[in-house]
């Protein structure tokens, strides 16, 4: 290191000077308490503002950006090929299902659809990085509440699911395998025999889950009836995924929407719970690991033969033209909206992340709980911080 | 650790210390980004298990550690806060930068908003590459550091060159 100390501190007093944030401490109305950047409730670098009467919260302010990477920009400067390997790494714990939104988005305007073979195994890894995405959620709620036995559980089975996508893509979980037109290769032999056996222990995971952490009774008092989200307010935030379903709101996009993937050919409950609470939503994520679960299962099982790669050029121009293609992520409605020119690379790329709508809910669905029910609801509303910043 | 910083205690003495200093790095995790998840299947997963290195993570505090491990993208935004972590931890204290976005700015390194490196704020003993690094990297750059705390003479511990995990 060739700098100074002088220069070192003032890089960090520059920088520092970008990070204030206009809240100060008061205490003659009620005291200001900070929570974040760096604490483990706020799923890495949220940082959350809470003005508090006593245990009561009066209102919150969720501080984001600290893990703002400039991806609108950086896509503008890249070809397609290149953005599907930084696409991945938006929401970091299901890495497929950001591929494919952006994929289904080029192809579309490309005019190309790929073969069944490649749309089932599309589906086949979006689910499993659902079940990996789930899993991680299982054990972090149990964390949040102040039960560590469950974490174990689930990162000893996720290393399973994690173990057959490196298998075929040589990734822990970027797996940077879809291609526009199609998949990288073919899957290993004995992959489906082993993929079928590893989603029926995921299933004796999801009954133990069910046990160990749903049937708990403090679990249950730590969540049962906190932070309760109507079904109105739930839509007006804009909230997707599970957290608009356990609101009672029937609303999947792999149902409703006719993407060229696979799910139509699979037999699947959307889940819905009519509460709203913390329970519910854990709930309702625990029942879709399961759902998962049951997809690969029936699409491994019924995989068809054939190409995995269509008729595609060589170097990729996407013609100009615009495209929004989104999908149900594990957080909910991941969308692009993809502006092409008819150049290597994008015009101009927005991306729509379920988790910046879910939080935005925060400060209305804080205000007036007690201290300690900030960290469960946080937890049930379930955000990655790169998923909301980007 | 006064007489060791001066170089006055008897050799034996300084292995000892070194010895017990090196099992006993309580680590304090800066789960950032992706290589958070790998962080923390290395300390809570039961394949890998870092607590058999004798790191120790979650302490409750930065000024109860030894280790700081930065594992993710540092954002221009972040860095006062990592700065001022790495500030509040009592020496000796050691750095591992873990993935490629802590090291040099990763996939990010055109990014306005990335910090293009961690040793651009704090100084670094151990880099370990990858796009998320596998547990096992994070558990060989522990090892890595261990070997150079046992062999450390405190008076020269700052003019070390920093060690990357191949």
């Amino acid at each position: 290191m060739t700098v100074t100390e002088s220069e070192q501190l003032a890089y960090v007093a520059a920088k520092a000077a970008d990070a204030r944030v206009n809240v100060e401490l008061e205490t003659d109305d009620g005291m200001t308490l900070n929570i974040g950047p760096q604490h483990p409730a706020t799923h890495g670098t949220l940082r959350i503002v809470a003005k508090l009467d006593g245990e009561q919260v009066l209102w919150v302010e969720p501080i984001m950006g600290y893990m703002h990477r400039g991806y609108e920009k950086l896509v503008e400067v890249r070809t397609y090929p290149q953005i599907t390997t930084l696409v991945n790494r938006i929401d970091w714990l299901a890495a497929s299902c950001n591929e494919v939104p952006f994929i289904l988005a080029a192809e579309q305007l490309m005019g190309v659809e790929a073969p069944l073979r490649a749309q089932y195994l599309r589906t086949i890894f979006h689910e499993m990085g659902r079940i990996a995405h789930l899993t991680m959620f299982l054990g972090d709620m149990g964390v949040q509440i102040g039960a560590l036995t469950p974490m174990f559980y689930a990162m000893r089975d996720r290393e399973f699911v994690l173990n057959q996508t490196e298998s075929v893509s040589g990734g822990r979980f970027h797996p940077n395998f879809n291609r526009i037109g199609g998949l990288k290769d073919d899957i290993p032999k004995g992959w489906l025999d082993e993929t079928i056996r590893i989603m029926r222990k995921m299933e004796a995971f999801c009954d133990q889950m069910e046990e160990l952490l749903l049937g708990n009774e403090i679990f249950e008092q730590r969540t049962r009836g906190i932070g309760i989200i109507p079904a109105e307010i739930a839509q007006q935030y804009g909230l997707t995924g599970a957290n608009l379903r356990a609101s009672g709101v029937d609303w999947d996009l792999r149902r409703d929407v006719d993407s060229p993937m696979a799910w139509k050919h699979a037999d699947f409950d959307v889940i819905t719970h009519t509460d709203g609470d913390c329970y519910a939503r854990t709930w309702v994520r625990l029942q879709e690991t399961r759902e998962a679960c049951k997809i690969v299962t029936q699409l491994c099982e019924d995989l068809p033969a054939g190409p995995i790669m269509a008729k595609v050029p060589r170097i990729i121009k996407v013609p100009a033209g615009e495209a929004y293609v989104a999908t149900e992520n594990p957080l909910g409605e991941m969308g692009y909206y993809v502006v092409s020119q008819g150049d290597l690379g994008p015009f101009r790329v927005k991306i729509r992340t379920a988790s910046f709508h879910n939080i935005s809910i925060v400060p209305w669905v804080l205000r007036g709980v007690y201290v300690p029910d900030i960290i469960s609801i946080l937890g049930s509303l379930y955000f990655i911080l790169g998923d909301i910043d980007r | 650790m006064g007489l060791v910083e001066s170089g006055k205690l008897p050799k034996p003495l300084t292995q000892l210390l070194n010895t017990s200093r090196k099992y006993s790095l309580w680590m304090y995790q800066w789960g950032l980004a992706c290589c958070a998840i790998e962080m923390a299947a290395a300390m809570a997963g039961p394949r890998f298990d870092i607590m058999r290195l004798g790191v120790i993570p979650l302490p409750a505090s930065p000024r109860q550690s030894d280790l700081l491990c930065v594992s993710g993208t540092v954002t221009d935004k972040m860095v006062p806060a990592v700065r001022r972590l790495w500030e509040q931890m009592p020496d000796p204290k050691y750095v591992i930068s873990m993935g490629s976005c802590a090291n040099c700015g990763g996939p990010y390194w055109d990014s306005y908003s990335v910090t293009k490196g961690v040793d651009q704020v704090i100084p670094v003993d151990v880099y370990v590459p990858g796009c998320p690094p596998r547990p096992e990297a994070l558990l060989e750059g522990v090892v890595l550091l261990q070997e150079r705390i046992q062999n450390e003479d405190m008076a020269d511990k700052w003019r070390g060159d920093p060690i990357v995990v191949s």
